[in-house]
Parts: C-alpha cells; sequence; structure tokens
C-alpha cells in the first residue's frame, strides 16, 4: 500500500474529527456563556450550580468523563450512541473552561462602565447584554481559541469509545500496514491542518469584531 | 417649599472608616450648589450615595419626598431594585472619567437609555438627542465613536447623555478634572449653559473656584465628611469665616495661579 491508499480513510475519519470538534465547541461556547453568566449572577442558586458544574469538568479528566457517560450512565439506563456521547462530554468540557473565560472578561469589564449604566438606569440585563457584554466578547476571542484548539486534540480521545475519528483510522491503518511512519505522520498532518483553520477562524471573528474605531488596538494592548 | 434633596443624620462608613456622621444637607429645587473640599473628605460620596452608587447606613435621605430606604427594604441598599429604578429617574451624573460607552457611536450613547429606559421611539429619541448635541456644541461628530474625540468632546457627550434622562437633578463628580487645562474651558461652557436652567437642581463637585462663583447659588466647604462653611459665592470667597476655610481656599488659590501661571509661559 502508498500513502496515498491511506488517505481515504483517514479523509473519512477527519470528517468525524470535524464534525465532532466543530459541534462540541458551539454547544461548549452556549454552555460557557451560560454558565459564566450564572456565575457571575448574584442570585446564590445559579451562581451555585455554575460553580459545581465548572469544578466538576474542570477537575476530572475527559477520558474518564467519557467512560463514565459510556460505560456508567447506561447503568442507570440513560445511554446514548457513542457520538452523541462524544459530543455531550467534549461539550460539557469546553463549556466549563469556556465559563471561566466568559466570566473572567466580564469582570474585566471596568466598573466605571457599570456605574455609568447604572446612572442611566439601565436594568441589570440591560447592562449586561447591552454594555458588559459587547466589551467583554472581544477579550474572549483569544482564550477561546485556545480552548478550541485544546478541543480539538480532546477529541482524539473518543476513539477509545469506538468512534472512527481520524486517530481511529490511523489506529486500525497501522495495525493493518505496520506502517507506523507514514500513517502517524499523515494522522500529525491532519490534526495540524485542522487546527489551523479552526485558528484562522477564530481570529477572522476577532478582527471582524475589532474592526472599526470602537475598539481600537492601542486600547487594549 | 421643600427641599428636593434633604439628609438627615445620614451616617456613611466603609468598613471601620466612618466618611459621613450625622450628615445634614438640604437643597431647594432648581438650587446650583458647588461642593469644595479636600480630598477624601466625602464629596464624592455624597454624589454616589445620590446615585444610588453607594449604599448608607443610618439616617434619611430624601429625593423630591421619596426616602431611599424603604420601610422593610433589603439589602445594602434597603430598597428594591423597583424602589431605586424611581429614585434614580430623578438624577443623573457625569463623572470625572466621563464613562461613555466605547462600542457605541456618539449617536447611541446619548439615544440608548431614553429607548431602553424611557421606552421612548427611537426616532424620537434620535432627533432629541441631535438637539442635544448640537447644544454642547457635537453635531458634526454624532457618527463618531468616543476614542476618536478629545476628553473635552467625550465630557460635553456625557454631558448631553445625562441630559437626555431629562433628570431633575443632576450631579458633576469634577467634571474637568482629567482634562487638559486647554480643554476645560469648552465644557465649563457647557455647564454654565445649564446653570441657567430654572428647574434643573444641580450638585457640582468642582476645584474651579472661579467658575464655582460665578454659577452657584452656594458654596459648601466640606471637611472630613461635614460641611464646615456654606455661603452664597461672592460672601463665601470674599469673607470665609472658619479658619479652615480660608487655609484650603489660599492653598488652592495659590496652586491655580501657579497652573495658569505655567500655562502662560508655556505658550
Ligand atoms: N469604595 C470605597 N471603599 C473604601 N473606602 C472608600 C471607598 N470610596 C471612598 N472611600 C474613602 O472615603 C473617603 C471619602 O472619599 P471620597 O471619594 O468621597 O472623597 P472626595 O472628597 O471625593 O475626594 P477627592 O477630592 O479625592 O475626589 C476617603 O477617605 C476614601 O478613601
Ligand atoms: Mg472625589
Amino acid at each position: 500500500m502508498t500513502w496515498m491508499q491511506y488517505l481515504p480513510p483517514l479523509l473519512k475519519g477527519a470528517q468525524v474529527t470535524v464534525m465532532i470538534s466543530l459541534s462540541s465547541i458551539a454547544i461548549g461556547a452556549i454552555l460557557a456563556f451560560a454558565a459564566g453568566i450564572a456565575r457571575t449572577s448574584s442570585n446564590p442558586i445559579l451562581s451555585g450550580i455554575a460553580f459545581v458544574y465548572i469544578v466538576l469538568f474542570r477537575g476530572t479528566p475527559l477520558l474518564v468523563q467519557l467512560f463514565w457517560f459510556y460505560y456508567a450512565l447506561p447503568l442507570i439506563g440513560i445511554s446514548f450512541d457513542p457520538i452523541t456521547t462524544g459530543i455531550m462530554t467534549l461539550s460539557l468540557l469546553t463549556g466549563a473552561f469556556g465559563a471561566e473565560v466568559v466570566r473572567g472578561a466580564l469582570l474585566a469589564v471596568p466598573h466605571t462602565q457599570l456605574e455609568a449604566a447604572r446612572a442611566l438606569n439601565f436594568s441589570k440585563s440591560y447592562t449586561l447584554w447591552h454594555i458588559s457584554m459587547p466589551q467583554a466578547v472581544i477579550e474572549m476571542m483569544p482564550a477561546f481559541g485556545n480552548l478550541a484548539i485544546q478541543n480539538l486534540k480532546d477529541t482524539a480521545l473518543v476513539s477509545l469509545i469506538s468512534i472512527a475519528d481520524l486517530t481511529f483510522q490511523a489506529q486500525s491503518m497501522r495495525n493493518i500496514t505496520l506502517d507506523s511512519a507514514t500513517v502517524y505522520t499523515l494522522t500529525l498532518l491532519g490534526y495540524f491542518i485542522i487546527a489551523l483553520c479552526i485558528m484562522l477562524i477564530v481570529r477572522f471573528i476577532e478582527m471582524k469584531l475589532r474592526r472599526g474605531p470602537a475598539f481600537p488596538r492601542s486600547a487594549h494592548s | 417649599m421643600n427641599p428636593i434633596i434633604r439628609f438627615e443624620n445620614v451616617t456613611k462608613r466603609f468598613g471601620a472608616l466612618t466618611v459621613l456622621d450625622n450628615f445634614n444637607f438640604e437643597v431647594r429645587r432648581g438650587e446650583k450648589v458647588t461642593l469644595i473640599g479636600p480630598s477624601g473628605s466625602g464629596k464624592s460620596t455624597v454624589l454616589r450615595i445620590l446615585m444610588t452608587l453607594e449604599p448608607f447606613q443610618e439616617g434619611l435621605l430624601e429625593i423630591d419626598g421619596i426616602s431611599y430606604h424603604e420601610p422593610g427594604g433589603r439589602g445594602p441598599f434597603k430598597a428594591s431594585e423597583t424602589h431605586l429604578h424611581k429614585i434614580r429617574s430623578n438624577v443623573g451624573m457625569v463623572f470625572q472619567s466621563f464613562n461613555l460607552f466605547p462600542h457605541m457611536t456618539v449617536l447611541r450613547n446619548v439615544v440608548e437609555a431614553p429607548v431602553a429606559v424611557l421606552k421612548m421611539n427611537r426616532g424620537e429619541a434620535e432627533s432629541r438627542a441631535t438637539e442635544l448635541l448640537r447644544m454642547v456644541g457635537l453635531s458634526d461628530k454624532k457618527d463618531h465613536f468616543p476614542s476618536q474625540l478629545s476628553g473635552g468632546q467625550q465630557q460635553r457627550v456625557a454631558i448631553a447623555r445625562a441630559l437626555a434622562m431629562r433628570p431633575r437633578v443632576l450631579l458633576f463628580d469634577e467634571p474637568t478634572s482629567a482634562l487638559d487645562p486647554q480643554l476645560v474651558g469648552e465644557v465649563l461652557g457647557v455647564i454654565r449653559d445649564l446653570a441657567h436652567e430654572h428647574d434643573l437642581t444641580m450638585l457640582l463637585v468642582t476645584h474651579e473656584m472661579r467658575f464655582a462663583r460665578e454659577v452657584s447659588d452656594r458654596v459648601c466647604f466640606f471637611d472630613r465628611g461635614r460641611i464646615v462653611e456654606q455661603d452664597e459665592p461672592e460672601r463665601f470667597f470674599s469673607n470665609p469665616q472658619q479658619p479652615r476655610t480660608r487655609e484650603f481656599l489660599s492653598s488652592i488659590l495659590g496652586e491655580q495661579e501657579q497652573m495658569r501661571e505655567s500655562l502662560r509661559c508655556a505658550q
């Protein structure tokens, strides 16, 4: 077999990897905003629930989380197919790390902005969505970029709950051909290219947000 | 007529530090009052309490007959969010550091609160905002962002933004202290125009003594959380009674004279 023949199965795996990564990044982002905002809420119940969620998922290994959702949860009668389990677990993990980013950026909005909003009699939720969030979101982008890359790399673990992602395909190819060097080099290259695309997308969004005179770079550097 | 603002034995503490101790102070409707005093004497605290940016622990504070504390009110402000909302609808504030919203254009900075809070329709709010921006001399800047304006222009936008909410009481906390000396005049000009509005009550903290003398109905000298001396400006400045007032005035007037002198030399 030549390296050209390795490509179709690897590409099929790469598709699965991209699909899992993109969906869990998207769902993770929603969870990150929900939990991050809840953490800054003055309601102790909301903030408490968010705290427990964040600590649980940040404090345990992803592999164990995957096994727990895949093997342990069915024991109490709740089971999902591997892909759903993979996306769900990765979303929850990305969301937990993302929540800290959202919370940090919200807390970094200058206090004077909140006082101005209060002096104009804006409601708390209006202040959150129209004053704090637009300023905070820009500050979140670099950290979100890192989390997205981390998420992509973490997807490799879903091969261990029998999902045919890039890593899974690489393993099977190697087992058949024993050509470790070629197979793993191609696999590394595959992850690298996907990572590059993710980085470019995040940079693009950040540039879009930063464009215009509202947020001159100098004010932030 | 009863006063629009009434502090009665108000006590304000930050932890162990008592900033206002049984503070008493009244302001008549439409009165223009200037607070002066050394750093740390509690001038900002008085304005911030009025704006509900700071709670106070004891005593009575009323605006237009409404008490800040509600009977049975909870939390540090001893009042519900609805009640605070009602109180704030009477008051506006202009900050030392302008605090414009950087992600909104000048026009949106002025329009946003009337639309979101007063539920004014956007078209009407925009035409009023345009009118206010003309009044502060910035009609040509309405599509700019705050970062594109000088400090003096930003402060004038901030004044227009506060006025758009039609406050009955407008608070200024050292509105020109963050400005380069050559930009102070344009902001004072706008405030001077406002001082002619009969219905608007103004409370101004400033170190611009000449300006205070010109626009105020009353000047109050503040020291360690108390009003040591207050009078109408002519008498206050020409014949201060308390030694501490005299000391403060001579130190600050000396400073400003030096400032002006160095500016003149620089030119
Ligand atoms: N958030 C706070 N926490 C603790 N202490 C505070 C706080 N804000 C103000 N203080 C203290 O309260 C006192 C009065 O402060 P305030 O800002 O009212 O003074 P000021 O008269 O406005 O002074 P300046 O001319 O410097 O602005 C000061 O001793 C200050 O250190
Ligand atoms: Mg002050």
